[in-house]
């Protein structure tokens, strides 16, 4: 058999199995990619994930399959007498295609990864000017709140109900929220795994981070960044609730926090906490 | 044996016995945890706790420059460095602080306010209080996992009589910070301090703050 031959046989070969594994992934795999559909960010990378999976497939299926069938085809099947095969020659053909399809691969990827992150942001931190902001932030006000993150645990506080702080974070379904990511001490990252949402908390920086959450969710929120002896127990859990539920929810955490209220500084972009006497 | 059979062997028996010396270290490692004390049961289900805390631990530990908790008993002249203590599931625990450490202040004022506890305060020398002020705070004693925050203000800069290292005597300059909370469902709980009041780390938050046994430790429910 020729070589020419053993080709077409390769390519029939990988045709059918694209043809048949790459929907299933795209119509069966995809739709139960991480996140979630948990906001519209989280929906917006399960979409991504589905597109460069669904290129992924027949690429991997080209090298299984040529593998599978070099491992059948060009077996040895006199094993008294291994003999090295004939030397591989160049084949102008092959290489052009081969730089043809990787360039066009490689290009539609990066074109499309970034219309993807300048649409919305995608859930990440964009530091303190964010030039990805959803069209939604821009069409009203959106709800602000600031993630402080510190040795180790999340605090959130609410500049526009009065800068109350609270332990835990609520927030109400159909509403885009801006989030201001920051840190007190060491460089930790606010994961908001459901809500898609991962930016980095640097102390003395404000990153933004948007999202546009649906409908009731409970998520995990972690901490991403390796940022001491208890970094694995830093995390919680945060809610997604109904509006007027998340309304009541404020009002009372701003009573019950009150005292502490008081005794915060000014609600700011960024902290450089003070004193630190016994600091070295 | 030929050289090369000698060889052989002087690089097995030496692998060998990296190997082992590897799986002891971390062996050692592993098992090698603070030790831990159980509450003293008390009247009507409530558990007492009593704990201390120092601006150094005592001249014979490993770090007597330290600032560390202490478990000790009601009247202080009992103490245990553990760091582990543990409580009875679902049930109300009676906490004791003999705090003697000086101010060294939050880095977040939103500490300042005691949260988690029954009651919703806690009593500073025997005068219910909701919050301290921030910068007069010495220490934390924070269980996160079940939202349990309780500032410990720190022993004024003008204190007569104040203790350096453990053990310290009720005698000598303290506050006593006392308060009640509602233990969990079994399990494995840590707490920690939030001021940085590691004394010559950067920002106060190496050495004691980042090692178990000192300003960290665990709840083990049960």
């Amino acid at each position: 058999m020729t070589g020419g031959q053993h080709f077409r046989r390769i390519v029939i070969l990988w045709l059918i199995s694209s043809i048949i594994l790459t929907p299933l992934v795209v119509f069966v795999l995809a739709p139960g990619m991480p996140p979630g559909n948990g906001s519209v960010e989280a929906s917006g990378q399960v979409t991504d994930n589905t597109v460069l999976l669904g290129l992924a497939t027949p690429v991997a299926l080209a090298v299984l399959v040529y593998f599978a069938y070099a491992c059948w085809a060009f077996r040895e099947r006199d094993t008294d007498a291994v003999l090295d095969g004939p030397a591989i020659r160049g084949n102008a053909t092959v290489q052009t295609w081969w730089l043809v399809v990787t360039t066009v691969i490689v290009l539609f990827l990066a074109v499309f990864g970034s219309v993807e992150l300048l649409k919305d942001g995608a859930g990440g931190g964009q530091g303190p000017n964010p030039i990805a902001t959803p069209a939604a932030a821009k069409a009203n006000p959106p709800l602000q709140v600031q993630v402080i993150a510190q040795q180790w645990q999340f605090t959130y506080r609410w500049p526009g109900y009065g800068g109350v702080e609270t332990q835990h974070l609520e927030l109400p379904a159909n509403t885009t929220v801006e989030m201001h990511v920051t840190s007190l001490d060491v460089i930790h990252s606010f994961w908001a795994y459901q809500l898609g949402v991962k930016a980095d908390a640097n102390p003395g920086e404000d990153n933004i981070a948007y999202v546009t959450t649906k409908g009731p969710l409970t998520f995990n929120i972690h901490c991403a960044e390796l940022c001491g002896v208890w970094h694995g127990y830093m995390f919680d859990t945060g809610y997604v609730v109904a509006k007027p539920q998340f309304a009541s929810w404020i009002a009372t955490q701003r009573v019950k926090y009150a005292p502490a209220t008081k005794n915060l500084v000014p609600y700011s972009k960024t902290y450089f906490p003070d004193p630190q006497r016994r600091g070295g | 044996m030929s050289s090369y059979g000698r060889r052989l062997a002087g690089i097995t028996i030496a692998t060998a016995i990296v190997c082992v010396a590897i799986g002891l270290y971390i062996g050692l490692y592993l098992t090698n945890v603070p030790g831990s004390s159980a509450a003293t049961p008390g009247p009507a289900g409530v558990t007492n706790l009593y704990l201390g805390t120092v601006p150094a631990a005592e001249t014979t530990d490993p770090h007597p420059d330290w600032v560390s908790y202490y478990v000790v008993n009601r009247t202080s002249t009992n103490w245990q460095h553990d760091t582990t203590f543990v409580l009875p599931a679902n049930s109300l625990v009676h906490v004791t602080i003999y705090q003697f450490d000086g101010d060294s202040g939050l880095r977040n004022e939103f500490l300042s306010q005691a949260t988690g506890t029954v009651g919703g305060g806690f009593l500073l020398n025997g005068k219910p209080t909701l919050a301290i002020n921030p910068d007069d705070a010495s220490h934390v004693f924070a269980i996160p996992q079940i939202g349990l925050s309780v500032p410990l203000e720190g022993v004024p800069d003008s204190a007569k009589n104040p203790c350096s290292n453990a053990p310290c005597p009720l005698s000598m300059d303290h506050e006593t910070i006392t308060f009640t909370f509602r233990t969990p469902g079994k399990g494995l709980y840590r707490w920690q301090c939030f001021v940085p009041c590691a004394a010559g780390f950067i920002q106060g938050f190496g050495g004691p703050m980042q090692t178990v046994g000192y300003m960290d430790g665990f709840i083990k429910v049960v």
